[in-house]
């Protein structure tokens, strides 16, 4: 069976076009996706069963007794943490807030970790921003500032960006101009008309001195900022203010450089500046297929996007006191639910190192570092795969996740929701 | 489940009940004319009007949810703890799903209007409202400033249009046409606007074609409300002759049960002078057009002075508040349909332009003779926050109040406002009108069980605990802000001004049947737009039925 525009649950870019062959249940060719979509989309290693740790070891379990577990381990801690969930859908997520918002738990996505500083420059400056469409069809300026995409996006220049023709760039890739900033030559620059490669850590100068530049201020430039001479830099000014639409793309070289969210207020006010010459827009190159979404559905049910505690009852959002990493650094936590992400392999060694000391529940699909710290492991259904559902593209595009195969496990919904009732019959509720 | 609601002075003005004293009967989710075994309601001395209807409320969708996440500061006012029913509430002018439902059903509202959902983004809109308690809605989509319609409009190819309107309105679970700043936004994707009779950069048509060949397109599906439309050049001193001409667009078109035009938040487009400096109102001019003629139906946009959240499908408009303040500023454009923009705004009562903004709104309620003519809109949260209804109800009512604002703003209002020259108070019938017979009629929802009370309405109730002669402004607004029962669908949701029972709402969706030829050929060219421009696919654009997931589906015939 040939089924067509499935969706790809693996980046931010969301590909829709995707063309998957499935015999007796199995998926035997995936067409249009990336190699990493493809290889996504073939699967791999599956947790096989529910699993809780006796001694040390990890022994099968049933579903029952797994989430049984997890709800005696969240009803007895103080102040739990429930984090991950950018992998999976955004129905998962409304249940994963209710649970924490009844059991008065701190609540975190991986934005946190990633894209967390370009929200607080949001909430600085503001974004202008459109969807993707709009670049493709208008763009012919186009700007990746410390984002690899080629390799961590592959399909974003093809389907949205540099490559394709759209009703005002009728002569694709030649009618646009592609400029990569970057602290090193990587793979995207190749496709690129223009590479500029800023010291590491400088990126705030670098935007300061292109934002004097574009105010009549060039006079106070000196004659190299970040590694770049002024003259690339007031040609790269030039370059923006003569595009007919211009748009940035930043990825983490700006949100995890010296600087961190300042850097992204500057950016953005970069491009805010250039919109009193020529249309100009800004994008963060979201990572996760549905990281966005958890910031969307966090927000509408809470008033906040991440970082939300609800310890206090009304929710509280304070990033840098309400962040994951934050709480485990200062071994504030007494259980941990990771959910559709793995923080065993990405956070850093205090904040794992905390994890081992607490017991530590896993929902997710896929074996990873995070197993290795869980004392409860819950295997779930592939989101995008074997359950349908919502997820929001990296602009905000909302598009409903397709299934493809039957599941032999339990959606994240689901467990949650069984979570849920479980932790409610313990409070006698 | 019966209720009889025993001894109400009730205003049910669609069914010409004016403040007379009588019973209301409810069996299961209706109205009926009587009960055998009734749950009584005393309602002695007490108002009782249908439940509220808000015909234009920014509540739901990527804008609103965008202003959420750029006011942090707003999320944390009104901030209140789960209870044993309720979710958690956060926001003022922008507030969470759940703080939206609770609130409009506290002040005896059960149905809202989110009038500017972008076709694209719909499915946002559609998640949001699933998590917005208790209100029955709907949405409308934006099809102004989209190629199809612009294409269509220029080529003539009207039949094509209609197809067009109805395929989207089916295809994205809309109730009805929204026009914003017809051609602005395409014009904004360049940054640059255009006002009613400019040419659209690159689409040779002029906002004034969009808007009739979109009235026509509606007409001729039949749709049960008009195109509902925020007009060129918003905000901007001088913008009441571009207003009267976007209204004498559709001057010769008619319907036999409602207008053809419903333009939004007037209060924004009713200004004169030729910059900030002489900025005046020109209420006259606007309600001299309204009260002559029968084909435009409007609603207030009623500004409070106080802070709130600006957000409007009109891109250049925002960034030009932005330019304005120096505020942050978000913009979302989408692709072939339209824009969209938020930033912050202080309505100061020490700024001139601020405080004349504050009494054009009331202006228009009070010089527009026909309360059927106009909705009480604030253009959550554009004005100010739905939550602000009761004070100006009460301002509406009380000319005493009115004077005792005037006295401490901006002096420019005795000179550039009509406010203080105005006598006339509503009563509650013209309030009762303005806050759901009319809007309800206004959306052709009243054929639909809104609105009113006889026998067959939806059981939507709202008993307020004040007295019919009761003027003083403190008590109207306390009575106002926390009904004393609100009842949603025969259910008892408010009891004694709080949260009793937490029913999900309905969803009300227009399916138009049209020529199959035209929608045929329609959909060749709709089919070449995804394949070339759109960035997703068509296959993957219709919003699902699991995002409606309880749908009041409106079938309508040619």
């Amino acid at each position: 069976m040939i089924i067509t525009d499935v969706l790809c649950p693996f980046c931010g870019a969301l590909c829709d076009d995707i063309v998957v062959e499935v015999e007796k249940n199995k998926i035997i060719e995936v067409r249009e996706a990336c190699e990493i979509g493809v290889s996504k989309m073939m699967g791999h290693e599956r947790i096989a069963t529910p699993m809780i740790r006796e001694n040390g070891e990890l022994k099968e379990t049933t579903y029952e007794n797994a989430i049984d577990k997890t709800a005696e381990i969240l009803v007895n801690s103080l102040r739990p943490l429930i984090y991950g969930w950018s992998s999976t859908t955004c129905e998962a997520h409304r249940k994963g807030i209710e649970l924490a918002e009844e059991l008065g738990a701190v609540i975190d996505n991986t934005a946190s970790v990633c894209h967390g500083p370009s929200i607080l420059a949001i909430q600085n400056v503001g974004l202008p921003s459109c969807t993707l469409g709009q670049i493709k069809n208008r763009a012919d300026l186009i700007i990746y500032w410390g984002s690899n995409q080629a390799e961590a996006h592959p399909r974003h220049m093809s389907r949205y960006t540099s490559f394709p023709r759209g009703f005002f760039s009728e002569e694709g890739r030649r009618g646009k101009k592609v400029v990569v900033l970057d602290v090193r030559k990587t793979t995207t620059v190749e496709v690129a008309d223009d590479f500029i490669q800023v010291a590491p850590g400088e990126d705030y100068p670098v935007l300061s001195a292109l934002r004097a530049i574009l105010a009549g201020e060039e006079n106070v430039v000196p004659s190299c900022v970040g590694g770049v001479s002024k003259e690339k830099l007031i040609e790269l000014v030039e370059k923006m203010k003569s595009a007919r639409f211009g748009i940035l793309f930043f990825g983490l070289g700006l949100t995890h450089s010296r600087g961190r969210y300042n850097n992204v207020v500057n950016a953005i006010s970069l491009v805010r500046e250039l919109n009193a010459h020529t249309k100009f827009v800004i994008m963060p190159m979201r990572g996760h297929y549905n990281v966005t979404g958890f910031n969307q559905v966090c927000t509408w049910e809470t008033g906040f996007p991440f970082a939300v505690d609800f310890s206090r009852g009304q929710p509280w959002y304070n990033p840098g006191e309400t962040s994951a990493v934050d709480i485990l650094n200062r071994e504030e936590c007494d259980a941990v639910l990771v959910i559709a992400s793995d923080p065993g392999a990405h956070f850093p060694k205090k904040s794992i190192e905390f994890m081992a000391k607490i017991p530590v529940i896993q929902i997710d699909p896929y074996p990873n570092p995070t197993t290795e710290l869980a004392d409860v492991v819950i295997p779930s259904a592939i989101a995008g795969i074997e359950v349908e559902g919502t997820a929001y593209r990296m602009d905000k595009v909302p598009i409903r996740l397709r299934k493809i195969i039957e599941p032999n496990h339990l959606s994240d919904e689901e467990i949650l929701s069984r979570v849920l009732n479980k932790v409610r019959e313990r409070r006698g509720e | 489940m019966e209720l009889l609601i025993k001894n109400g002075v009730v205003y049910d003005p669609i069914n010409e009940i004016r403040g007379e004293k009588m019973d209301i009967c409810v069996k299961e989710d209706k109205i009926v004319s009587k009960v055998k075994n009734p749950k009584v309601i005393d309602a002695n001395g007490k108002l009782v009007m249908p439940g509220g209807v808000d015909i234009h409320s920014h509540i739901a969708g990527g804008k609103i949810n965008a202003g959420r996440l750029l006011r942090p500061e707003d999320g944390r006012k009104g901030a209140e703890p789960r209870g044993k029913l309720t979710r958690v509430c956060t926001g003022y002018s922008v507030p969470n799903t759940y703080a939206t439902g609770y609130r409009y059903a506290k002040m005896g509202y059960t149905f809202v209007m989110e009038p500017a959902t972008p076709p694209l983004l719909a499915r946002h809109t559609h998640e949001e409202l699933i998590d917005t308690p208790i209100l029955d809605n709907a949405i409308l989509a934006l099809l102004d400033n989209n190629w199809m319609t612009m294409e269509y409009v220029k080529s003539g190819e009207t039949k094509k249009l209609a197809a067009y309107v109805a395929w989207m309105i089916k295809a994205v679970k809309a109730y009805g046409v929204k026009i914003v700043n017809p051609g602005g936004d395409e014009a904004w994707g360049w940054g640059k606007n255009v006002n009613i009779d400019d040419s659209v950069p690159n689409f040779d048509v002029t906002p004034r074609d969009i808007i009739d060949g979109l009235a026509e397109a509606n007409e001729m599906l039949n749709l049960p409300h008009s195109i509902h439309i925020h007009c060129n050049d918003l905000g901007h001193p001088g913008n009441y002759e571009t207003t009267l001409k976007s209204f004498d667009v559709v001057k010769g078109r008619s319907n036999a049960n409602r207008q053809v035009m419903h333009a939004t938040h007037v209060q924004f487009h009713s200004y004169g002078g030729s910059g900030w400096k002489d900025f005046e109102s020109k209420v006259d001019e606007i309600a001299k057009y309204v009260n002559a003629k029968k084909h435009v139906t409007i609603d207030m946009g009623q500004v409070m002075l106080g802070d709130t959240t600006t957000m409007t499908a009109d891109g250049p408009l925002e960034y030009g508040l932005h330019m304005i303040t120096g505020r942050k500023w978000t913009n979302l454009d989408v692709e072939l349909e339209t824009g969209g923009g938020i930033t912050p705004f202080l309505y100061s009562s020490k700024v001139a332009v601020n405080t004349i903004q504050w009494a054009i709104g009331l202006e228009l309620a009070l010089l527009i003779k026909d309360p059927w003519k106009i909705a009480l809109t604030t253009d959550h949260p554009n004005g100010a926050p739905f939550i602000t209804y009761p004070i100006v109800i009460s301002l509406l009512m009380n000319k005493q109040k009115r004077g005792e604002v005037m006295a401490n703003v901006h002096k420019a209002i005795n000179k550039r406002a009509i406010l203080p020259s105005i006598g006339r108070e509503l009563d509650w019938n013209d309030i009762a009108i303005m806050t759901r017979a009319a809007p309800a009629r206004i959306l052709g929802l009243d054929r639909y069980g809104k609105g009113h009370l006889g026998v067959g309405a939806d059981a939507d109730v709202a008993i307020y605990d004040v007295s019919p002669e009761e003027r003083e402004s403190k008590k109207i607004q306390s009575a106002l802000l926390h009904a004393k029962y609100t009842i949603k669908g025969g259910e008892v949701v408010v009891r004694d001004g709080e949260i009793v029972a937490v029913p999900e709402g309905r969803t009300y969706w227009v399916n138009p049947e049209f020529d199959g030829e035209s929608t045929k050929d329609m959909l060749g060219d709709l089919t070449g737009k995804f394949e070339k421009y759109y960035s997703v696919n068509l296959a993957n654009y219709p919003v699902q039925d699991a995002y409606v997931p309880h749908p009041v589906e409106i079938k309508t015939k040619v």
